[in-house]
């Protein structure tokens, strides 16, 4: 077993905080290896520093037992080691085999030699079992493809090292499934794999090893064959006397529990077709279905996004007219996006100015004519206290919270807006199990104060933890409706989701 | 997170870490400091610092000092707004030819600035309805403007007679300073509470920083860059309006170049061409500094064409220095 990179005793440290204390981490040659850890641990800045987007404070890296620096991100691409970016960094006007040869194109005395790239571009998606011509432009390719791409785009440069941070996340069930085998191709090829990811099942099929970090620290590295899902989970879970199982638990509706949203034969394009149901006050009502079943478009059109083409929306037994996201807002509903990045959150804007954005000019307390301040901070701080989110104030630009701390402000900019029914879509996208579990009690104690909820979520787990009904999409239709007590095992819901 | 006794190196990351910040913030007091201190030192002798030539510079710079508070509207919106030099000058144009018809003050003014309103709805609706790009649309803009206020009198300039006008707008004082620079004085402190104080700058600087998630957040965010080339053409339209008091007259000639003065004095003051960020403040500073700068150079005996390319390579550099700031805070 044949170490190709180790890393001793990083630390890195922004600002006052000290993000990593003397971490340790190798890779032998053609594993899997994951790297796991609560929001915030570290997993990112740590193989940031590996392929030199972050440079350390202190610390050595080795590779193939000689000692490298590593300064920038050429220095770690002439090393062979490559980073998968969720925001993918490929050119969506160029094609397929542009982005490929990007920067080292192929050149026949002066002038490109676009036959032979397009050529050797095939050779190296070929090799890798993905079934594209170079020829398409990247902006009409899905994110799963766009993925693959750029994975052909690292191999191609000769990457020996590849880490992906939180791949899945975006992808679906059959992008995921492809992405593995990819993944399992490359490793037979004797390429190394580091994986970061919050889905523990994933981490269970796919890897060979694991590294735990817990708030900035090695805390374990170990083959997982000899490890269970449990003993994981208990290394990155802070609060283990918490439930952080995902359990389901009955809650009351009482009968007199009034309509909140009715839908009626909602047809959106193509999108959607006539669908139609209901949630009542205090109600959790899940949608299931696969990527591109109309989920998030239903959530869309509800809040005045998308216009619909025909079908009514009732809110509290009244007829609303939904034509702006304004008139949404008004009509009380609320909507947690699905890309928290590019429209949750102003990335460069601090954790308050974020949180405060919806309800600035609507709440009366955060201003009448001008902005209180001090109602705001206060507000704010009362939040971070209340949704449990890390970070080192409220001023501290949202960029740099960890992913599951940035979608808690997400979440909470809503909910302070108290809306009657909240819109959420994907809420739990790369938040770890901790968080996770956060989250659904967070929402269930929104719907205990009478509100209603419609929750889109691709964990299914996640459903079936918090909703007390599930309707399945199919190509746009609701094919069915299940309540939550019918539903005794995952599975059903995976085939009800799959059947059509 | 605890927190472990911080090595001397950490400490020292720390230190370097906070400057960089801080730089972004305060790049403009910093260098704004040590330009003035060199001029101090090298024109003394010039009579840099007399208190006349100081309320010269501040007087000089009031036109593009009001603009640029809009502007920093406009760029923090993630907007761009070319029109403002031309905008003023038609407005200085119309105003001249109100007052020399109608000699009523209240009509020049009203005129003067519906003219402003109405190029700002058009460059806003060009932008948010055909989706033009806010520099391209107002490029064009800008050179139809120029060549209406060139067209209207055939290029003759129109001299105002009227003294009240003059005096209010141009060239009267209250207690040996400037009319321009209470103006400027007031424009500011306006701009300064509308940016800081209420939900309108929140709403134009995400609308900038992020448009989608402003949308996404029950932001208009058509309304909000409407609004924001409105602001921008009635301030420009304002600032012809001094320029018409100070030369007594319209002039199709007026404000030239100053659409890059301005960005270049919000772009100083540190705000980011993508959007999203900016203050009203600083912006001042930003525009106050390029008026030292001008002065200085004339102190110093350059020519007019020297003068030029001096400009043009502040406005590189403070580019380059926003840049810099902006990387360094990532
Ligand atoms: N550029 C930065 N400046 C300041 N703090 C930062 C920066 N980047 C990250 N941090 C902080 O460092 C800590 C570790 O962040 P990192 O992104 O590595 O966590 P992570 O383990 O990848 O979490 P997640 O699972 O949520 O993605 C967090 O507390 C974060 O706020
Ligand atoms: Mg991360």
């Amino acid at each position: 077993m044949e170490q190709v990179l180790k890393m001793e005793n990083i630390i890195k440290t922004f600002g006052e905080t000290q993000v990593l204390k003397n971490v340790n981490f190798d890779l032998i040659v053609g594993e899997v290896h994951a790297l796991a850890g609560g929001n915030g641990a570290g997993k990112s800045t740590l193989m940031k520093i590996m392929t030199g987007v972050y440079t350390k404070d202190s610390g050595d890296i080795y590779l193939e037992g000689k000692p490298v620096r590593i300064d920038s991100t050429d220095d770690a691409k002439r090393q062979g080691i490559a980073m998968i970016f969720q925001e993918l960094s490929l050119v969506h006007s160029m094609t397929i085999a542009e982005n490929i040869f990007l920067g080292d194109e192929l050149k026949s005395n002066l002038t490109l030699n676009k036959k032979e790239m397009n050529q050797r571009a095939n050779i190296v998606l070929q090799e890798l079992g993905i079934d594209i011509d170079p020829n398409l432009t990247v902006e009409n390719l899905s994110v799963g493809m766009s993925q693959m791409v750029e994975i052909a785009k690292a191999v191609n440069k000769q990457a020996k090292i590849i880490v992906f941070d939180e791949p899945t996340a975006s992808l679906s069930a059959k992008e995921t499934e492809k992405l593995f085998e990819l993944i399992e191709n490359l490793k037979q090829k004797g390429t190394t794999i580091v994986y970061i990811s919050h889905r523990m099942n994933e981490i269970m099929q796919i890897c060979d090893r694991i590294t735990i970090l817990k708030d900035g620290a090695h805390a374990l590295t170990e083959s997982l064959t000899n490890l269970t899902l449990e003993q994981i989970v208990s290394y990155f879970v802070p609060y283990q006397n918490k439930q952080v199982k995902f359990e389901w638990k009955k809650r009351e509706l009482g009968s007199e529990s009034l309509t909140l949203l009715s839908v009626n034969n909602l047809t959106v394009e193509n999108k959607v077709q006539d669908v139609s149901f209901s949630i009542r006050e205090g109600e959790i009502v899940g949608i299931a279905g696969l990527m591109g079943s109309g989920r998030t478009e239903i959530l869309e059109t509800l809040f005045g996004i998308r216009p619909m083409d025909s079908g009514s929306i009732e809110i509290s037994g009244k007829k609303a007219r939904i034509k702006t996201i304004n008139d949404a807002i008004n009509a009380g509903l609320g909507l947690v996006p699905e890309d928290r990045r590019r429209q949750g959150l102003v990335l460069e804007h601090t954790l308050k100015e974020n949180f405060i954005l919806p309800s600035i000019k609507k709440n009366p307390k955060l201003s009448s004519f001008i902005i209180n301040e001090k109602n705001a901070n206060q507000l704010s701080e009362e939040t971070v206290e209340e949704f449990n989110v890390k970070t080192s104030g409220i001023n501290k630009v949202i960029s740099l919270l960890s992913g599951g701390n940035q979608q808690k402000i997400v979440i909470a900019k809503w909910m302070k807006m108290n809306p009657k029914v909240m819109l959420l879509d994907e809420p739990t996208a790369g938040v770890d199990i901790g968080a996770k579990s956060e989250i659904i009690n967070i929402i269930r104690n929104y719907a205990d104060k009478k509100n209603g909820v419609l929750l889109v979520s691709s964990e299914l787990t996640e459903l079936l933890a918090a909703c007390d009904r599930i309707l399945v999409l199919y190509e746009g239709r609701l094919i069915k409706e299940l309540n939550r007590e019918e539903i005794k095992r995952e599975e059903e819901l995976q085939h009800a989701i799959q059947a059509g | 997170m605890q927190s472990k006794p911080v090595k001397s190196r950490g400490e020292a990351m720390k230190l370097v870490s906070l400057t960089k910040f801080e730089w972004n913030k305060y790049m403009v007091y910093i260098v704004f400091l040590i330009v003035f201190l060199i001029f101090s030192v090298t024109l003394g002798e010039n009579g840099f610092l007399t208190n006349n030539n100081l309320l010269n510079i501040l007087r000089q710079t009031s036109m593009i000092s009001i603009m640029a508070v809009a502007g920093t509207f406009v760029l923090a919106s993630g907007q761009i707004d070319l029109t403002v030099g031309s905008v003023a000058a038609m407005t200085a144009m119309i105003v001249a030819l109100i007052l020399q018809h109608t000699n009523s003050i209240w009509l020049a003014i009203i005129g003067g600035l519906a003219f402003g309103a109405l190029t700002g709805s058009v460059n806003g609706l060009l932008v948010t309805r055909l989706k033009l790009p806010a520099f391209l649309a107002t490029l064009g803009m800008m050179q139809v403007i120029r060549g209406a206020a060139m067209w209207i009198t055939n290029t003759a300039a129109v001299p105002i007679t009227n003294n009240t006008f003059n005096t209010i707008f141009g060239i009267g004082d209250l207690g040996g300073v400037s009319v321009l620079i209470l103006w400027t004085i007031l424009f500011y402190l306006a701009g300064i509470f509308v940016f800081n104080k209420l939900p309108f700058g929140r709403h134009v600087l995400a609308t900038g920083g992020n448009e989608q998630s402003a949308k996404y957040s029950g932001i208009n965010t058509d309304w909000i860059k409407m609004k924001v080339f409105i602001l921008s053409g009635m301030f420009a339209a304002f600032a012809g309006i001094l320029y018409a008091g100070r030369m007594q007259s319209g002039r199709f000639s007026f404000g030239e170049g100053d659409e890059l003065s301005v960005i270049a004095a919000v772009v100083l003051g540190g705000a980011a061409m993508k959007g999203g960020s900016g203050s009203v403040l600083r912006t001042l500073i930003g525009s106050i500094l390029m008026g030292v700068i001008t002065n200085a150079l004339i102190l110093a005996g350059l020519r007019t064409a020297q003068q030029v390319i001096i400009q043009g390579l502040i406005l590189v550099l403070a580019v380059a220095l926003s840049n810099l700031a902006q990387k360094n805070k990532n």
